[in-house]
């Protein structure tokens, strides 16, 4: 038989504030255990929330990122449920009015097909905190540091329907955050999660089978393992005539496979109610467009226009604007150089190939956008050749000045004199007389072939330095 | 609406209280009451009427992002049963 894959996937994204979402409690990562932890956090008694203004804004610019309607009043709920590293006893988060609803987002599928995956909302709701349960014997260890982090929910409609869908939509998601700068979208710390919700059906049935839900998966790599492993075990359920439960999984990286976390018999109800300590938020039509107005170029515009006033290939838009960092550093590489072309190459080639094979971030280059786009404007004014161009990429990259202050210090200046590169044209000529007299014999359509030997030589004795153009055009002239 | 044995128990679980057996047709009739109540209330045609978030008909004020707390957690773990390393700790939960 043959089935459909149909996945829902709900992203949580901590936000990038300095306080928490209800208090003025720092948000910092790798803090000491509970040194970030006041009051409110811990849910004492007495306490009251106050609703952080950068992090209600921060929801409204993802939503107006993805064409949703901003919800107002948006109100907040308690979401009720008893675990140690949840204090008061509920969560506040928001269920019938979430700030952002009935949104899209356009993702790129392999085969260059484009797809629109629908949001069904995001809302608002504050993180719990962390549980040790290793290393303290009879406890549990609770640190309640990200306890009241900001966090939005995002949850798409079962609209996914492979694995490689669900990582193409979770990367879209992180670039847009990343590039709306709402959230630093760290996935080994935990600032980028998701839960996918998967099932499958016969083909071309129009009813939903049952569902699991995979919790907290943290990278692009485990949502399409996790997901792969969970199709074929339900398969197998359906194939053996057994049926799936509607159940929460893990995901356990080291085995690759998903197992019961928790079936829904002993599902918790989480009773949501308004919660009563804070009042409706309202969103004026002139906050939003103030919102509106501080809105960077998001990454499909700024792709669109580098392939019709840049002139880019589709491939390089794509690759360049694949991360904001990325699409900063070309854009600020090209103020200098001018050459867009060319700097894409350089970009995408030598800069990034170096950042691989060190391991780096962008944020972590020796060679700043403003180095590299000096590069390649010395490229680009014939000042020195492509391939002189690399060894002072690499001085660059050893720390060892700009590209004008390496070209100047080793001496690479192209040589452009028509009279020493004629000098250089000649001794090669003369010291090459067999091949002068194999080039001269030879038919017009071998002779461009043959000539390489000699740009060649003349290239190597020039140590890289002759224009090679020039070299080309007088060395045709005088083996004619 | 009457409420079984089995739905006052599983509500006893949710809120975490331990209540005795012979307790049970006690919260059954306490619980039916209110219940009775809602239904009462469920009849009112409410059709064309705002659900209310909040009886105070403000909006929400919002506080500006910066950090105003300081690390108070000496003070705070003094409140606590039991601590270490800086975490509370409490009795051990496996999921």
């Amino acid at each position: 038989m043959k089935y459909e894959t149909v996945i829902g996937l709900e992203i949580h994204v901590q936000l990038a504030t300095q306080s928490k979402l209800f208090s003025g409690a720092a948000t910092r990562y790798g803090a000491e255990p509970n040194a970030q932890a006041c009051i409110i956090d811990l849910g004492m008694p007495g306490v009251l929330p106050v609703i952080n203004e950068t992090a209600i804004k921060m929801a409204v610019k993802f939503g107006l990122a993805v064409n949703a309607s901003i919800t107002s009043p948006s109100v907040f709920a308690r979401k009720n449920y008893f675990y140690p590293d949840l204090p008061k006893g509920y969560q506040i988060s928001q269920l019938d009015l979430p700030i952002v609803a009935n949104g899209s987002i356009d993702v790129q599928l392999d085969d260059g097909e484009i797809k629109t995956i629908r949001i069904t909302r995001a809302h608002l709701e504050e993180d719990a905190g962390k549980s040790v349960h290793e290393g303290y014997g009879e406890h549990t260890a609770i640190d309640l540091n990200r306890a009241g982090t900001p966090l939005i929910e995002i949850v798409s409609e079962p609209d996914i329907r492979s694995a490689k869908e669900a990582a193409a939509y979770m990367k879209k998601i992180h670039s847009l955050i990343r590039y709306l700068e709402i959230s630093d979208g760290n996935m080994q710390e935990g600032s980028f999660r998701c839960d996918a919700n998967v099932s499958i059906r016969e083909d071309g049935s129009s009813e939903l089978g049952t569902r699991a839900e995979i919790k907290n998966i943290n990278s692009f790599r485990f949502v399409e393992k996790a997901i792969d492993y969970e199709v074929e075990r339900q398969i197998d359920l359906l194939e053996s005539g057994k049926k799936v439960t509607q159940e929460t999984r893990l995901y356990d990286a080291n085995k690759n496979e998903t197992r019961s976390m928790r079936s829904k018999e002993e599902a918790n109800d989480y009773r949501y109610f308004p919660d009563p300590d804070l009042l409706p938020v309202m969103f004026s039509d002139e906050l939003i467009k103030s919102i509106e107005q501080s809105m960077p170029e998001l990454p499909d515009a700024k792709r669109q226009r580098f392939i019709d006033e840049l002139g880019l290939s589709v491939y390089d838009s794509d690759n360049l604007t694949a991360s904001r960092e990325l699409a900063n550093y070309f854009e600020q590489a090209l103020a200098i150089a001018t050459n867009a072309k060319l700097t894409a190459n350089w970009v995408m080639g030598e800069f990034l190939a170096a950042l691989n094979k060190e391991g780096l971030d962008i944020s972590d280059t020796p060679v700043s956008a403003d180095m590299l786009g000096g590069l390649v404007k010395r490229i680009d004014d014939n000042t020195i050749s492509g391939k002189i161009a690399k060894q002072v990429f690499d001085a660059m990259w050893n720390g060892e000045g700009s590209a004008d202050q390496i070209i100047e210090a080793q001496g690479l200046h192209q040589v452009t004199d028509t009279g020493a590169i004629e000098k250089l044209v000649d001794d090669v000529i003369n010291a090459n007389p067999k091949q002068v007299e194999q080039y001269q014999n030879s038919p017009d359509d071998k002779k461009g072939k043959l000539i390489g030997f000699f740009v060649g030589q003349v290239m190597k004795t020039s140590q890289g330095k002759a224009n090679p153009q020039q070299v080309n055009k007088l060395l045709k002239e005088k083996l004619k | 609406m009457t409420l079984d044995r089995k739905q006052i128990e599983d509500i006893a679980m949710l809120a975490r209280l331990s209540i005795k057996e012979d307790d049970i047709p006690v919260h059954q009739t306490e619980l039916g009451e209110i219940l009775k109540m809602v239904e009462q209330m469920k009849s009112v045609d409410t059709d064309a009427i705002e659900p209310l978030a909040h009886p105070l008909e403000i909006d929400a004020r919002l506080r500006p992002d910066t950090i105003t707390e300081e690390n108070q957690r000496e003070k705070n773990q003094k409140m606590a049963p039991q601590t270490q390393d800086g975490y509370y700790l409490v009795p051990k939960v496996i999921e």
